[in-house]
Formats: C-alpha cells, sequence, structure tokens
C-alpha cells in the first residue's frame, strides 16, 4: 500500500454483533485517497457489515470507524461519500431523470448531467421509468446516484453484479477516473477478474477478522494455486506429503488435490497410479481462494 | 458568510421542492393509489347523495359532501403515506436515502405535500360533483372552510399511515389500512349518520380521528353533533402528534 495517500476512511477494532453471531470481530481497515480497497470475502464474513458501519446505517459495538475524521452518520461525512448498495429500491414510477436531479438537487457542487450520463453510460435512459429499465441499466442508474456528488469517498457494494460485460467496463472505467481524482473507492465484489482490474489494495475478510491484505498480485498468489481432480486409488496421506503439495484428501474414489504447480504433480501422479483416469486440472477460483485461507489461517499467515 | 447563506437555503429549498414533486409524480402515475382513493369516495356520494336521495334532499346531499369529503381525506392520508413508506422500506430506498445527504424532514414534508395536495383534489371533485349534480349550494367561506378542514385534516390520516407503513411490510399494510379505514369510517359516522348506529357505537365514535374529522367537515355544512371546534382540533392535533412521533422513532431505529 503506497503510503502518503491519505487516509479517508477508517475503521479501527470494529466490532459488531447480532444476536448470537459475531459480524465483526475487531476489524482495522484503512481506505486511501486514490485508491481502490476490494474487500473480499464469503457470503456472511462481514462485508456488508463493514460497508455498512462505514456508510453509518450501523452502529458498532466496539472499535472506531470515522469518515473523514467525521462520525459516518454525520451530514459532513454524507455530503462526501457516494454509495451503490445491493437493493437501491428506486421508486417504480420515476423517471430516471427525475431521480437524477432530486439526488443532484443534495449537493452544493454537483456533477453536472452530462457528466454523470457519460460516466454511468445513461445515454437514451433519461425519460425512461425506472422499473422499464433492466437489472443492468438500474444498477447503472444507482452508480450514477452514487457519484452526482463528486464523492471522495464512494462505497460500491457488487456494483456490477447482473450487468453484461460492456456495462461492466464501462463502471470500472468510470471509477478508474473518479479514483484518479483522487477519491478512495471500497468496492466488494464476488467477481476475482473486477478485483484485479480496479483493485489497488484487496483485504480478504471472513468471521468478522481480517484474514488477508495486501496487493492485488499477492493476494493472486493464493489463487494461482492449481485444483487437480482425479479418480486413483493413491493414499491420499501420503500424497499429501509430496513436495508442491499443499493438500490431497478423498471423497469416495475421487482424489482431490491442491498443488502450487499441477505439471510436476500430475507427472508423479501419472507415474505412481497408471490406472488412474478422469484426470482434471482447474486453476483454483476466488472461492477457493477463501476455503483455503479460512481452514488454514495459520499456513496463511505465516 | 452572508453570501454563501442565501444560496444553501435556495439549494436546500429546491432538494425539498424537488422531493415533493417527485413524491407526487410517483403517486399520481400509480392507478393503484389514485384511482380508489379518489373514485371511492366520488362514488360513494353519488350513489347515496343522488342516485338513493330520492327526495333530492339538499340537506342530506350537504350532510354526505362533508361526511365522504372527509372520508376520501382519510383514505388519501392513509394509503398515500403507508403503503409507499414499507415498500420503500422493504426494497432499500429509505436505506439509500439515509446514505444520501437528503435535507433534515425532506422526506416527510414531501409526502404530506403529496397527501395535502390528494386532499385538496378530492376535496375539488367533490365540490364539483356536489354544486353540479347534487345541487347543493352553500357561501363562498363555506366551500373555502371545507377545503381547508379536508386539506389540513389529512395529516392525523398520514401520520397513523406512516406509522403502519413502518411497522409492515408492502404486502400487508394495504390490508391492515383497508382493516382499520373502513370500519373506522362507519363507526365515525362517515357512511351513515350515527344517530342511525346502535347507541353504543355512537358514543364511542370519539375515539377515532375520523369522527373528529368529519365532525369538523359537518359544522361548517351546519350538521355537527354540536361539540366545541377546539375538542375535534385538540383530537386530531393528538393523533397527529403521537403517530409522527412514534414514526418517528421507528424510523430512526430501523437498521
Amino acid at each position: 500500500m503506497p503510503d502518503g495517500q491519505a487516509v479517508v476512511a477508517r475503521l479501527r477494532g470494529a466490532s459488531k454483533r447480532y444476536g448470537g453471531t459475531q459480524a465483526l470481530d475487531g476489524l482495522d481497515l484503512s481506505l486511501h485517497a486514490g485508491q481502490v480497497t476490494s474487500l473480499l470475502g464469503a457470503n456472511g464474513a462481514g462485508k456488508s457489515t463493514a460497508v455498512n458501519l462505514l456508510l453509518g446505517l450501523l452502529a458498532a459495538d466496539a472499535g472506531e470507524v470515522s469518515v473523514f475524521g467525521r462520525p459516518p452518520s454525520s451530514r459532513a461525512a454524507r455530503l462526501c461519500t457516494g454509495a451503490m448498495l445491493q437493493g437501491a429500491g428506486i421508486p417504480d414510477r420515476l423517471r430516471v431523470g427525475e431521480v437524477l436531479a432530486l439526488v443532484r438537487s443534495y449537493y452544493r457542487d454537483p456533477r453536472s448531467v452530462a457528466d454523470c450520463v457519460a460516466l454511468a453510460g445513461l445515454d437514451g435512459l433519461m425519460e425512461r421509468p425506472y422499473r422499464q429499465l433492466s437489472g443492468g441499466q438500474q444498477r447503472r442508474v444507482q452508480f450514477a446516484l452514487a457519484i452526482c456528488g463528486r464523492p471522495r469517498l464512494l462505497c460500491l457494494d457488487e456494483p456490477t453484479t447482473g450487468l453484461d460485460i460492456d456495462a461492466r467496463q464501462g463502471i470500472w472505467r468510470a471509477v478508474r477516473e473518479l479514483v484518479a481524482g483522487g477519491s478512495a473507492v471500497l468496492l466488494t465484489t464476488h467477481y476475482l477478474e473486477e478485483a484485479e482490474a480496479l483493485a489497488d489494495h484487496v483485504a480478504v475478510i471472513d468471521r468478522g477478522r481480517m484474514l488477508a491484505q495486501g496487493s492485488v498480485a499477492a493476494i493472486r498468489a493464493h489463487v494461482a494455486q492449481r485444483r487437480i481432480r482425479c479418480v486413483s486409488a493413491l493414499d491420499a496421506d501420503a500424497v499429501a506429503r509430496w513436495p508442491g503439495v499443499r493438500q490431497a484428501e478423498r471423497d469416495g474414489e475421487l482424489l482431490r488435490i491442491v498443488a502450487d504447480a499441477a505439471e510436476p504433480v500430475v507427472r508423479r501422479l501419472l507415474a505412481a497410479d497408471d490406472r488412474l483416469h478422469d484426470l482434471e486440472v482447474q486453476r483454483a477460483g476466488l472461492a477457493d481462494a477463501f476455503l483455503e485461507l479460512t481452514r488454514n489461517p495459520q499456513q496463511e499467515a505465516a | 458568510m452572508a453570501a454563501v447563506l442565501p444560496t444553501l437555503h435556495r439549494a436546500a429549498l429546491r432538494s425539498y421542492l424537488l422531493e415533493a414533486r417527485c413524491e407526487c409524480l410517483r403517486m399520481l402515475r400509480d392507478p393503484g393509489f389514485c384511482i380508489p382513493v379518489t373514485a371511492f369516495p366520488l362514488m360513494f356520494y353519488v350513489l347515496f347523495a343522488v342516485v338513493l336521495n330520492r327526495q333530492h334532499s339538499a340537506a342530506t346531499a350537504q350532510y354526505l359532501l362533508a361526511t365522504y369529503g372527509a372520508f376520501g381525506v382519510a383514505g388519501a392520508g392513509l394509503f398515500g403515506f403507508g403503503v409507499t413508506i414499507a415498500l420503500d422500506r422493504e426494497r432499500g430506498f429509505l436505506r439509500l436515502k439515509r446514505v444520501l445527504p437528503t435535507p433534515p424532514g425532506a422526506m416527510l414534508l414531501a409526502r404530506m405535500a403529496m397527501a395535502m395536495l390528494f386532499a385538496a383534489l378530492i376535496s375539488l371533485l367533490m365540490a364539483l360533483l356536489a354544486a353540479l349534480v347534487a345541487g347543493v349550494s352553500l357561501a363562498p367561506l363555506q366551500w373555502l372552510a371545507l377545503l381547508a378542514v379536508n386539506v389540513t385534516g389529512v395529516l392525523p390520516f398520514a401520520a397513523i399511515g406512516l406509522y403502519v407503513g413502518t411497522r409492515m411490510s408492502g404486502s400487508a399494510a394495504p390490508a391492515l389500512l383497508n382493516g382499520l379505514y373502513l370500519p373506522m369510517s362507519f363507526l365515525s359516522g362517515l357512511w351513515l349518520p350515527l344517530t342511525m348506529l346502535p347507541p353504543l357505537l355512537a358514543k364511542l365514535a370519539v375515539v377515532w380521528p375520523a369522527y373528529h374529522l368529519g365532525q369538523l367537515a359537518l359544522k361548517v355544512v351546519g350538521f355537527d353533533a354540536g361539540q366545541p371546534v377546539w375538542l375535534h382540533l385538540l383530537a386530531l392535533a393528538g393523533f397527529t402528534a403521537a403517530f409522527f412521533a412514534l414514526a418517528q422513532r421507528r424510523l430512526a431505529l430501523a437498521e
């Protein structure tokens, strides 16, 4: 993380409990000006809770939450923060232009309508009722509402879910433009390629704790492992001790292996068992990486 | 500083106006709200004051002008506030509004403006029907007083609708509001004069806000039960304050 970039928003030792569930457990997270921080985690890891604390929708049980040095629910913080929430529920019968005009009026120096239309890709949609828009178009309207106040902190919660590739890249382009202008962006997403395309900094959380954080390259190293699957009678525990094998387990007649690189392991597997068949090699997905990280926290921290 | 303040105020005023405009457009474009809320009181009025009013009694037509006006206004307040708040809460629009720097109170004020606009609309349509079809003739001040009673009289019902909307889902709210609206209107003497109800129910009518609104409207046309104006005003103000306060607390607590 480049130092010297001003910290725009910060969670410090933030905890939040709902009933019996500890949603956040002493989370530290800093968002820097001119940087996209991507918050990754499985469902229920605490991503939404972290976002809700930063947006002032929830209050932390313990710890500190500040946005521009102020409580996130203060009007001053809200004037500098833009957000794209998962469900926006904009009234169905309002036209896009009407909603945009309303939200722009909340700010002293809003982005021009033309800029909002260009950045969010709303060409030709301004006169349309919100409910006649496709899911992707609705997401673009929500993005326009998030950026129309020239926010210096932008929180995007799963911004491109349901968008086609063009619309997604349009939003990425707009996010890059905002970041180049010095805004801090917090991005939560299920898409690894989205985090790769946008994030300067990645934070992986699980059960409300920070599991790993670092540059995209550092996090990608977790994900660069290969997943090997085959039908074989080889002993899983023995395979697990092979060099380059991180994990091996038996699932019925299947042998599942996680390895740093596939080729040497596959070569040795084929040599060791000539009846081996149905061999598959996959690049581990982001979900796999989370699973890895959550399963072996000590190993990952080392 | 002196130069900044007026611009700030003007900008905030613009937000309030746009907020009210959006709220009104949204309801005007929703036939599921507009049609029942305006058509039912008008239809009932035509039915009872014209079609079934065999003797062409001007007194009956005047009486029903007051009570069906109150009936319409109560509906506009209850449904205009209750259902949309419940929907907005359910679908996340209230969350978005909390994240945005929405000016303080803008959402409630916009909805109150919308409810008052609908009350005025119903009141005017009712007056047209009364004057042109039912043959009601009132002094100009009486017409104005009736309009004023209806437009401000929408507020206690708006407050009750708001409170229901903060407690119920978008699909449950209309059911509960109907369950409240129709019996309350009947028990408050808005459909039939209270003298035609069993005496116990007629006595209990004072517990309903719709009774007090009905009495104020009836006072304008000279058919009220003779209780003092301040009693009705106090009751309506009390309902408004209590339910707005309850709703405000629910909204502040809501995640």
